[in-house]
């Protein structure tokens, strides 16, 4: 890190740690105002869209899984639900509450992972969580157990945590045993209290100031929170199905970045994720994870990124809730799983991943060969405006010393969980002055 | 390829340190180390995390006692890191299907010349990336590999308690086909002709999918002894099409040379 002499000025630092995947980011700023952000991804691609190409429909959830191992659920249910939308069958209620308690399970671990392991160290002036837990070792137990509640609800359902087996399109391979479901009530109420302590714990951190004016976008349901189902929903009123939401998403490829860059009706930037989940659903949200919000100081919508942190914390209340909830309701689905032949056809399906909303559009031909796939991840979406969280960061931030501005960088960056696996994929951060 | 007997001595004096190296992945199996909740605090009592970037942003210099290395070759930058970060590692491990075989990545080794960055990218000029994706083993040396897609958290477990204790992990070659007898699950071969790659798949993950009525498609890759062209002639004579032989050996593990070459021998293209 250097500062020049007159108004020139270089900030740089290794890479950004504690995020999904490897990317970089840039920032110029010329005569005290930002002139340019960028967001560097350089993940190396791994074209999952081309080798899809040829492969059975029903190899899809498996295939699409590997693109991420934080959250290979949200992969293999929007993918079962694309290519069940493209041959004309739908799965029961009992699948589908299978599913959803699936995805809770997912949505416990990845939401524990981030705001535990990833994100809070931000708030304490930790480096990691293993500094964190030198100084607050039980609070670094509460998220590694409500982590491991996560993955054992995967494990029970899904056969295995990171790239469960028993998903297939159509259903499940096999109906979990209810006695194996039903050992899950106890941890999940244990969870669920650990996951209320942590809404506690992180509404107590200091945020900084900010108000940003974003444009929502998630999937919205009207009895419950949305996961693994719902319509497309923004802040500015759209309300449409995956299809639509897929010809509206336009995505652009730049030369800083292995993944492409999504725009809304082709201008518009905005927003996925833990925010726009709650600004549109919120009213809907369990009545535990609701008073909890209120108890937090949260109103119907957060526009500052950072209580980001909050807000993944109520949806972890809500997560174990609505996972007790369909644990102490559960029917097993007999059959597991409803036939899905194949057909010609064109089918989508978007689910909310604990990033945001997760839309696949597959092709298919009369045998069940996908002849095109397309899959737009939540980090993707959020790109441009992670860039210009950015913006607002550095141009708030002028007055900070070098080191402290690329931390509060970083911080905005992770706001956001990006995960860079999924959008293509390291962060450096480079913060030139002139 | 594993060259068991070459394991770690601890540091005399001193915690011996661990670095988490990336390449072409998902971060499931760095993940799966984040997993072992229980174990990861007295992990990083017994060891220095020296360098995981997933986990942490502090970073600390080599050169490191164990590396772990997670992920494929697929950019010419990436062929140039991984020479550095052995340069920088007494020991090196690789975890993973992707590392260990090239992933599911490595399906592009079998597709026409650039055909997959156009397929995805609209200006494939401002992608950098190698027509292949390769195994870490076929770039430098390497001391264990441990596979699975995603591996299995209890072999992590025992590989790095291994190393660090400087004894050889206890990680067998055998098939899936002994974990399923272990567990008493039925034959879904025998009993219902299903394309089971069991038999010549490395054990490891307990069996899994057989035991939800699945069978077993290969995501630990081959096992050391294999006969894979006769378990690929029971599924032509129970009726599969040889193009769909081709597409089970040829998923996440489409470069280890046995279901490599299995594959490639019903491929109607070649």
């Amino acid at each position: 890190m250097t500062h020049g002499r007159s108004t020139e000025r270089t900030v740089a630092t290794g890479p950004l740690a504690r995020v999904e995947g490897e990317g970089s980011l840039r920032v110029v700023v010329h005569d005290g105002v930002v002139a340019d952000v960028a967001l560097h991804i350089f993940e190396p691609p791994r074209f999952f869209e081309a080798l899809l190409q040829g492969r059975r429909h029903d190899e899809a959830p498996d295939i699409t899984a590997r693109i991420c191992g934080i959250c290979p659920v949200a992969y293999q249910l929007s993918a079962c639900a694309a290519i069940e939308d493209a041959c004309g069958v739908t799965v029961d209620d009992r699948i589908s509450a299978l599913r959803r308690l699936l995805y809770c399970g997912e949505w416990i671990q990845s939401h524990a992972l981030h705001v535990y392991l990833l994100h809070a160290p931000d708030f304490l002036g930790c480096r990691d969580a293993v500094e964190l837990a030198e100084r607050d070792r039980s609070a670094v137990e509460r998220g590694l157990g409500l982590k491991r509640t996560g993955n054992l609800v995967m494990e029970t359902v899904g056969g295995r945590a990171v790239h469960p087996v028993n998903v297939k399109v159509g259903g499940f391979y096999r109906a979990p045993d209810p006695a194996a479901v039903a050992a899950l009530a106890e941890p999940l109420r244990v969870a669920r209290q650990a996951a209320l302590d942590t809404v506690s714990w992180v509404a107590g951190f200091d945020f900084p100031e900010v108000d940003h004016d974003y444009l929502f976008v998630a999937l919205r349901h009207d009895e419950h929170y949305p996961i693994e189902s719902g319509t497309v929903a923004s802040s500015a009123g759209l309300r449409v199905g995956p299809s639509a939401f897929s010809d509206l998403v336009v995505e652009e490829q730049v030369a800083r970045s292995t993944a492409l860059h999504a725009r809304l009706g082709g201008h518009d930037t905005y927003l996925t994720g833990p925010l726009a989940r709650y600004a549109i659903n919120s009213p809907v949200l369990p009545d535990l994870a609701h008073q909890a919000a209120s108890a937090a100081g949260l109103g119907g919508v957060v526009r500052n990124p950072f209580r980001s942190i909050v807000v993944r914390a109520v949806e972890l209340v809500c997560a174990c809730d609505d996972a007790l909830r369909l644990v102490e309701s559960y029917e097993p689905p007999d059959p597991p799983a409803v036939e899905v032949p194949p057909r010609a056809g064109i089918g989508f399906g978007a689910t909310e991943a604990p990033r945001g909303i997760l839309l696949h559009r597959y092709e298919l031909d009369a045998d069940g060969r996908i002849v095109s796939a397309r899959i737009v991840p939540p980090t993707s979406q959020n790109q441009l405006t992670i860039e210009d969280d950015l913006r607002r960061v550095v141009q708030q931030g002028l007055d900070l010393d070098d080191d402290e501005l690329t931390r509060r960088c970083e911080q905005a960056v992770r706001n956001h969980d990006p995960c860079i696996s999924c959008a293509a994929h390291f962060l450096d951060v480079t913060v030139e002055r002139t | 390829m594993n060259r068991a007997r070459v394991v770690l001595t601890p540091p005399p004096g001193r915690r011996p340190t661990v670095a988490v190296w990336k390449f072409a992945s998902c971060d499931g199996c760095q993940l799966s180390l984040l997993d072992c909740e229980d174990q990861l605090l007295l992990l990083a009592g017994a060891a220095q995390i020296a360098h995981f970037s997933e986990m942490s942003s502090a970073s600390v210099a080599g050169p490191y006692d164990l590396s772990l290395v997670e992920g494929s070759i697929t950019t010419p930058e990436d062929a140039e890191r991984i020479v550095a970060v052995r340069r920088s590692s007494r020991r090196l491990v690789t975890i993973g299907a992707c590392a260990t075989a090239g992933g599911i990545q490595g399906l592009r080794n079998f597709a026409a010349s650039g055909s997959y960055v156009s397929t995805v990218y609209a200006h494939p000029e401002y992608i950098a990336t190698l027509e292949t994706s390769t195994p870490i083993a076929a770039h430098v040396p390497v001391d264990f590999e441990l596979h699975g897609c995603p591996i299995d958290r209890g072999q992590l477990l025992e590989v790095l308690t291994a190393f660090l204790a400087g004894r050889t992990p206890r990680i067998g070659g055998y098939s899936v086909c002994q974990e399923c007898k272990a567990r008493g699950t039925v034959c879904l071969l025998v009993t219902k002709g299903e394309p089971c790659l069991g038999p010549v798949t490395r054990a490891g993950c307990g069996a899994l999918c057989p035991a939800v009525d699945r069978a077993c498609f290969g995501c630990f890759g081959p096992a050391e002894t294999t006969n894979t062209s006769s378990l690929a002639a029971r599924f032509l004579a129970d009726g599969l099409a040889p193009v769909d032989v081709t597409r089970l050996f040829r998923t996440f593990n489409a470069g280890a040379p046995a279901f490599r070459d299995e594959a490639t021998a019903h491929d109607p293209r070649s």
